[in-house]
């Protein structure tokens, strides 16, 4: 569509002259703009990329040494780093799996009109709204083994648990502990999107189908669910990317200890603690090479169902 | 008789759903705002209380008294303030070139800023701190303005640029027949109608920069310029029986209510950003 553009209008003189006019307009307004992205994220980018050749540390006055893809075989033949991979898309998978689930029961029971309505909406924004920094905190004081209100809850109200557990010191528990905070905390985002996705969806394809006979049940597979298609997928590829990259909530709740060391949060203890920014660098570019995968799953995904 | 008996039970599950979504949401606030209200004698002590016994304030004094929060709020308040204020300014200029203007190349520079709406932070994060040390701005509020600018500015563009191109199509034309500049136009016509625009990019890059972690952490180091999210993050750095937790809830809550005001105000146009955010792309 740019491309046509300019040729594309008249050949008056005057237009010509204007559209030069605008062209140089658009360019000069873009320059700001332009000059922060190139600064601050394209040629950190491909420092990144750079340094990830060299033994190369921080706050070290010795020469980048050369060592051609050293850092890269190290890197992959480290045990911690797959772990840490495992790690992350458990989490992923996990988080995003149940926020779309219970961010779909959520859209749908907001989605009808009931008294207070507005006001759940609103109470949907605040977890979302929160730093995450600061509900890893309060999460964390709720998982206390001791004295958390959710070993309280569940040894002694409904007492469904034997004994209080450690949540978040326990190889066993602390991953899927992280999942749930990570669920509070950005299913209402998921629900949201669900929503504007619901509200799309004309009113009469339901009550044609209810003269016809379908149940609510039926409706939901056969209208609901192929309408909310494209919304369901954008807001499954921005979690996915999302959670991908978690770093605050391990960082806080477990610094990365009893399973839950994440991609990011061996990247940065590499990079930042251990001051190993060749090597750090490369698990930056290998986080990429990951969430690039994802991605080409994704589209090569939808792209099939397309044509089918 | 059979029917409207089916009625009440569907409506009693379905107010039963939206009370267990309810409690859901808020219990983890709720759980703060008691607990912050609790003596430390009464924190520590089980079973659990679900309400505050003897309530007290004392937590929200001794984190009002302890200089280190107050800085912190402060440094958090300019932070975010500064970088929505040069986002905006950067960001309405590339938006109103992108969403308004022909000129060769605008599909690359549009798709270029959309990728980098999706921009891992991480990926950059040892570049960007060797650039904050040249730069000689490491702990200060200027290595976070500038580094918050990798995920405010792209966002702030593509979001404005969709409010651009929403506005009607001859406004330019009747602009320029009135012999109005190009410059003219976009800062009297086209900038004013952009308005709610702005109010809602600028929400969503305030609760962004307020929110973020990871840069904070990495390019501060001292209490003077720590931003909140760190604060309160390093509250717990002694020993486990030492952490004040009272304290830490106190200030979670503190925190909490800004953004709480902002969410109640302009919930539907956050809702519309966001929404802009994602569905459009």
């Amino acid at each position: 569509m740019a491309t046509q553009a300019v040729p594309a209008r008249p050949t008056k003189r005057a237009l010509s002259e204007q559209a030069r006019r605008e062209e140089r307009l658009a360019y000069l307004f873009l320059i700001p703009s332009l000059l922060v992205v190139i600064g601050v994220a394209f040629y950190p980018l491909f420092n990144t990329i750079y340094v990830t050749f060299f033994d190369a540390r921080l706050g070290s006055s010795r020469a980048w040494e050369y060592v051609g893809l050293e850092n890269y075989t190290r890197l992959l033949a480290s045990a911690q780093w797959w772990e840490a991979v495992w790690n992350t898309i458990r989490f992923t998978v996990a988080s995003v799996f149940f926020e779309l689930v219970l961010g779909m029961c959520i859209a749908l029971v907001v989605n009808s009109k009931f008294p207070g309505r507005g006001l759940m909406r609103t109470a949907m924004l605040v977890p979302w709204a929160i730093p995450t920094a600061i509900s890893s905190q309060m999460w964390k004081w709720m998982y206390h083994d001791v004295f958390g209100v959710l070993n309280d809850f569940f040894t002694r109200i409904v007492p469904i648990l034997p004994a209080k557990i450690a949540w978040i010191a326990n190889a066993d528990t602390a991953i899927w502990a992280l999942v749930a905070v990570d669920v509070w905390k950005t299913t209402p985002f998921m629900a949201l999107l669900l929503l504007a996705g619901l509200q799309l969806i004309p009113g009469d394809i339901y009550e044609a189908a209810s003269v016809d006979g379908a149940n609510g049940w039926r409706q939901f597979w056969t209208i609901t669910l192929p309408n909310l298609r494209s919304a369901i997928v954008v807001a499954l590829i921005f979690r996915t990317l999302d959670a991908l990259r978690v770093f605050d909530l391990v960082w806080i709740m477990t610094s990365g200890a009893f399973n839950t060391e994440t991609m990011a949060t061996m990247n940065q203890r590499n990079l930042i603690q251990f001051q190993q920014l060749g090597y750090g660098s490369t698990i930056s570019v290998a986080i990429f090479v990951v969430i690039a995968l994802f991605v080409v799953l994704y589209i090569t995904t939808i792209f099939k169902d397309e044509e089918v | 008789m059979a029917g409207q008996r089916k009625n009440v039970w569907r409506d009693l599950l379905f107010w039963f759903i939206v009370i267990v979504i309810a409690i859901y949401t808020l219990f983890p606030f709720y759980w703060a705002v008691a607990s912050s209200f609790t003596p430390a004698s009464a924190l520590f002590t089980t079973p659990v209380h679900y309400f505050p016994e003897n309530p007290t304030a004392s937590a929200y004094i001794t984190i009002f008294n302890n200089p280190d929060f107050r800085r912190a709020l402060l440094n958090s308040a300019i932070v975010a303030i500064t970088t929505v204020v040069i986002s905006l300014v950067i960001g309405a200029f590339g938006a109103y070139a992108l969403g308004r203007l022909r000129f060769r190349g605008r599909s690359i520079v549009l798709y270029t800023i959309l990728s980098m709406t999706m921009f891992p932070a991480i990926a950059i994060l040892g570049s960007l701190f060797t650039m904050v040390r040249a730069l000689g701005i490491y702990n200060t509020p200027y290595a976070l303005i500038l580094t918050y600018m990798t995920f405010t500015l792209p966002f702030t563009i593509w979001v404005l640029s969709n409010f651009f191109k929403s506005l009607p199509l001859d406004l330019e034309q009747a602009a320029y027949v009135d012999g109005a500049t190009p410059f003219q136009t976009f800062y009297m016509i086209l900038l004013p109608l952009t308005a709610p625009g702005l109010v809602t990019t600028g929400l969503l890059a305030f609760i962004g920069a307020w929110n973020e972690f990871l840069y904070a952490l990495t390019f501060t180091i001292d209490a003077r310029t720590r931003t909140v999210p760190v604060a309160i993050a390093l509250f717990s750095g002694e020993q486990e029986f030492e952490i004040p937790w009272a304290d830490i809830m106190a200030a979670a809550v503190v925190v909490t209510i800004p953004l709480v005001i902002l969410v109640l105000v302009f919930q539907q146009r956050l809702v519309e950003g966001l929404t802009a955010g994602a569905v459009k792309g």
